[in-house]
């Protein structure tokens, strides 16, 4: 016998068709192939209330209008690839179930704000990968001596930064910043919070150094404490408080 | 169409891929052409943590490692790179640490380390804490401190290019390696990367199952591109189902959760892994904890009012442990059932997980073209391959090692080779089988969709060659393959666009599955015996007489143009163990 799958699937098509709702998805489209304007475009979809956005945008994209763009690829909230604004704020589709979302009315979805639109909801990365690598991120030290074992840390030590371990790089934060939609210069709480995440590192030997980088005029000193980066942050990471972190780090210069 | 000249390039940027290209980068020009920005490769959604006999919390060596993979592979390993994955094991963690990973401490500062299912004290006398873990994110920490590190050497990264060909020529009747051809996601364009040498670094496979771990973009690109040129894939029947992912979604609840103290129970309560595994319990090896789930909701005791899942249980845990060890997976029970994990148990059925088989390589990654001759300039690390360090069930926590261990030795094999290496010449028209191949789907008028045939296929592999298996269903399996096969030949795509089209992609991907599914389905119907994550039920047993070797699958075209696959067998590699009776 195989293994119980199939055995079940006709009670589970049934349980399931009992279980489905009709929602409108109201999806931003843009495609320079085809036209220099975005506009929206509804589908409507039977949906288990309990599925994610994404398996709703897969049913378009596989069932009704293959053009349909997005980026996706882990489908639970750990490879930051699907983040998108979902009625007006910025998630990850993975992470958003239909029902909490009031699937009463239509779901609206549009790519993610102050990134140059692509296709559809795809976006252009670069200037915010670009931003992540002007903070430096990765560990500096200056001994020449590296010990033999793993470098020692106190489990106190390393609770310190744990919070800004966390991020995913999707973007979700930085693109639901109104300081960054009006001034792409700014580093973006993304980039902060990378930086965060080793200033406080105890082994790191650059925290000056990334300091005097967010010390910039494009740096900490822009944010003004919104916390739109933190109510969007599908990780749970506390955004604001990590770039207030680092903004008292600048004035008393301790670690 | 672009042509580039690298030294080396390596096609993925998930841990394998980095790690060669941060070694890579330092000796030789080195390109890394991955499809998905590297910090959305699967290798962030590992949880568990890496092994490595460090013996910070309790006595521990290299040689039980070695013994406990083999072990846990069904004595199908190769045991000379078994011994080596578990000795280099301890340096790859101490250079983790020192490239950043912020692992968890233990009081004096050290690596902290947690039990692993099959990871054993002394040749199996008891678990032993051999896993070193950040939390339960430590696939996440490794991608990033990876990423960091690419980021410091300067790797030069071509985001969104999909591999789509490997570009072999014959040089005194030896294949060697020339390069790649990719396709540029956001243009539409064609790449043609010239390369001493190319070191595949993709992944794996298991979207061609339903219930799975995997990303929606583990399509067995790399194992596809290089199978198609006529190089042989090895011990493809050998998948690894994980015991505990998420009710009928898949996603993947860590081993660490049981190496926390997690228990699996049945509908009545009971903790049923006692039965069938008495000294690991509920830590025996993936293959072995699979199976019992399933023969527990065979014989009626699942849960649920359909009984198709068995619980994994941590009320039992304090909360304050599973917020500090366990965080991301209890928010996922939250998240996606609803469920808190510090009062309810959480829904659980195995999932399809590992490709143990892939690419075969030696211990220096280099990629064989029969048993035992390398061809030059072509390398392979990571799931995409077999070394076999895996044999026929990987141990949890040795995939993010591996990715490590041989991820280096690739990196520096084939920089230092294309330090002495010349370029081989392209073959006459280079890209011609991609052109073709793309400009086909683009121009089809079929009537089979992408999204349909992909279903099919799901659905037949997850009810036919999945934990259980018989002659009958292998065979129903290799039939229906062969149907989505032929209808895959008239799929149409709507995205006729050159921008980003994904829905061209997802047929092409589709088309690799495809490919791949069948290699698997006919290599398990030839392996005749039972052994780790292949179980046959009309062969119960494991037959080392018959099928103690590794199995490699050819794929033929023969003078009318008609494929098909020739399988042919490989010794493994036996040193310190002699095969016994597997028992947890």
């Amino acid at each position: 016998m195989a293994t119980p799958v199939l055995d079940k699937a006709e009670a589970e098509a049934q349980a399931k068709a009992a279980a489905l709702i009709t929602v409108t998805f109201r999806v931003r489209r843009f495609n320079p192939e085809v036209s220099a304007e975005s506009v929206w475009q509804d589908f409507q979809l039977q949906i288990d209330p309990k599925e994610r956005v994404l398996d709703g945008l897969h049913k378009i994209k596989w069932d009704l209008d293959g053009t349909l763009t997005f980026r996706r690829s882990c489908a639970h909230g750990i490879c930051g690839s699907d983040a998108m604004r979902i009625n007006g704020k910025n998630r990850l589709a993975c992470k958003t179930l239909i029902k909490d979302i009031n699937p009463a009315k239509p779901i609206t979805i549009e790519p993610i704000k102050g990134m140059t639109v692509l296709k559809d909801l795809v976006v252009d990365m670069e200037p915010f990968f670009q931003a992540y690598r002007d903070v430096m991120p990765f560990l500096i030290t200056k001994d020449t001596n590296e010990p033999t074992r793993e470098r020692l840390q106190s489990a106190e030590d390393r609770e310190r930064f744990d919070d800004t371990t966390k991020c995913i790089l999707c973007a979700a934060c930085t693109s639901s910043c109104p300081v960054f939609w009006n001034d792409g210069q700014y580093f973006g709480p993304a980039a902060i919070v990378n930086a965060h995440r080793f200033i406080f590192d105890s082994r790191d030997e650059a925290g000056e150094q990334r300091l005097e980088v967010l010390n910039d005029k494009d740096g900490v000193w822009r944010c003004r404490t919104t916390f739109n980066c933190t109510d969007a942050c599908p990780r749970g990471i506390e955004v604001t408080k990590a770039i207030q972190e680092v903004k008292r780090a600048l004035i008393t210069r301790r670690l | 169409m672009k042509i580039h000249k690298y030294d080396t390039v390596i096609v993925g940027a998930g841990g394998a891929g980095m790690r060669a290209a941060i070694e890579a980068t330092k000796r030789s020009r080195t390109a890394v052409l991955t499809k998905l920005y590297p910090t959305r490769s699967h290798t962030g959604a590992a949880q568990g943590g890496m092994a490595a006999a460090l013996a910070n919390v309790e006595e521990d060596n290299w040689e039980w490692h070695t013994f406990d993979t083999v072990k846990g592979g069904d004595y199908l390993v190769d045991q000379d790179a078994a011994e080596i994955l578990a000795k280099e094991a301890i340096d790859s963690v101490l250079d983790l640490e020192k490239m950043g990973l912020p692992f968890n401490r233990t009081p004096n500062g050290t690596i902290d380390q947690r039990r692993f299912g099959g990871h054993s004290r002394n040749h199996g006398e008891a678990p032993v804490r051999r896993s070193c873990y950040a939390a339960d994110r430590t696939g996440h920490m490794i991608l990033q401190t990876l990423y960091q590190n690419c980021v410091k050497e300067g790797v030069e990264f071509f985001n969104e290019f999909y591999v789509l060909d490997q570009l072999i020529t014959e040089v005194d009747g030896v294949k060697r390696s020339a390069g790649v051809v990719a396709y540029e996601l956001a243009t539409g364009e064609i790449h043609i990367f010239q390369a001493k040498a190319v070191i595949y670094a993709s992944g794996g496979c298991g979207k061609f199952f339903k219930v799975t771990s995997n990303a929606h973009t583990l399509t067995g690109d790399g194992q596809a591109a290089v199978y198609r040129r006529g190089l042989p894939l090895e011990d493809m029947e050998f998948f690894q189902f994980h015991p505990t992912g998420i009710w009928r979604m898949g996603i993947l609840l860590t081993e660490g959760a049981r190496g926390e103290g997690g228990i699996l129970r049945n509908k009545d309560g009971e903790r049923f892994m006692e039965k069938y595994a008495p000294v690991m319990k509920d830590l025996a090896s993936r293959d072995v904890v699979s199976r019992s789930i399933y023969t527990e909701i065979r014989e009626g005791r699942g849960c649920g009012p359909e009984g198709d899942h068995v619980y994994l249980d941590l009320t039992h845990l304090p909360p304050e442990q599973l917020d500090a060890k366990l965080p991301d997976i209890t928010e996922f029970a939250r998240t996606y059932l609803g469920i808190e994990p510090y009062t309810d148990p959480i829904p659980i059925q195995p999932t399809a997980h590992y490709a143990m088989g892939g690419i075969p390589t030696n211990v220096e990654g280099e990629v064989l073209s029969d048993n035992t001759t390398v061809v030059p300039g072509l390398y392979a690390a990571g799931e995409v391959a077999c070394v076999s360090v895996h044999g026929a069930n990987r141990l949890g926590t040795n995939s993010l090692l591996d990715i490590n261990v041989f991820g280096r030795r690739a990196g520096i094999a084939a920089a230092e080779y294309a330090q002495k290496a010349h370029y081989v010449e392209l073959p006459e028209n280079p890209a011609q089988f991609v052109v073709d191949q793309i400009e086909q789907l683009r121009a089809s008028t079929g009537t089979e969709r992408v999204a349909e045939l992909r279903r099919e296929l799901q659905e037949t592999m997850d009810a036919n060659v999945m934990v259980f298996r018989t002659e009958q269903t292998i065979k129903t399996a290799v039939e229906k393959i062969a149907e989505l096969r032929e209808r895959y030949k008239n799929v149409a795509i709507q995205d006729k666009g050159k921008r980003f089209n994904t829905d061209l992609l997802e047929a092409v991907e589709l088309g690799n599955l495809l490919d791949l599914a069948e290699v698997m389905a006919v290599s398990a119907l030839a392996r005749k015996e039972s052994r780790g994550g292949h179980y046959r039920e009309d062969y119960p047993n494991r037959d080392d007489v018959n099928f103690m070797r590794h199995t490699m699958a050819y794929r033929e075209v023969g003078d009318d143009g008609t494929e098909s696959i020739r399988l042919d067998y490989k010794p493994v590699v036996q040193t310190r163990y002699q095969p016994m009776e597997r028992k947890y």
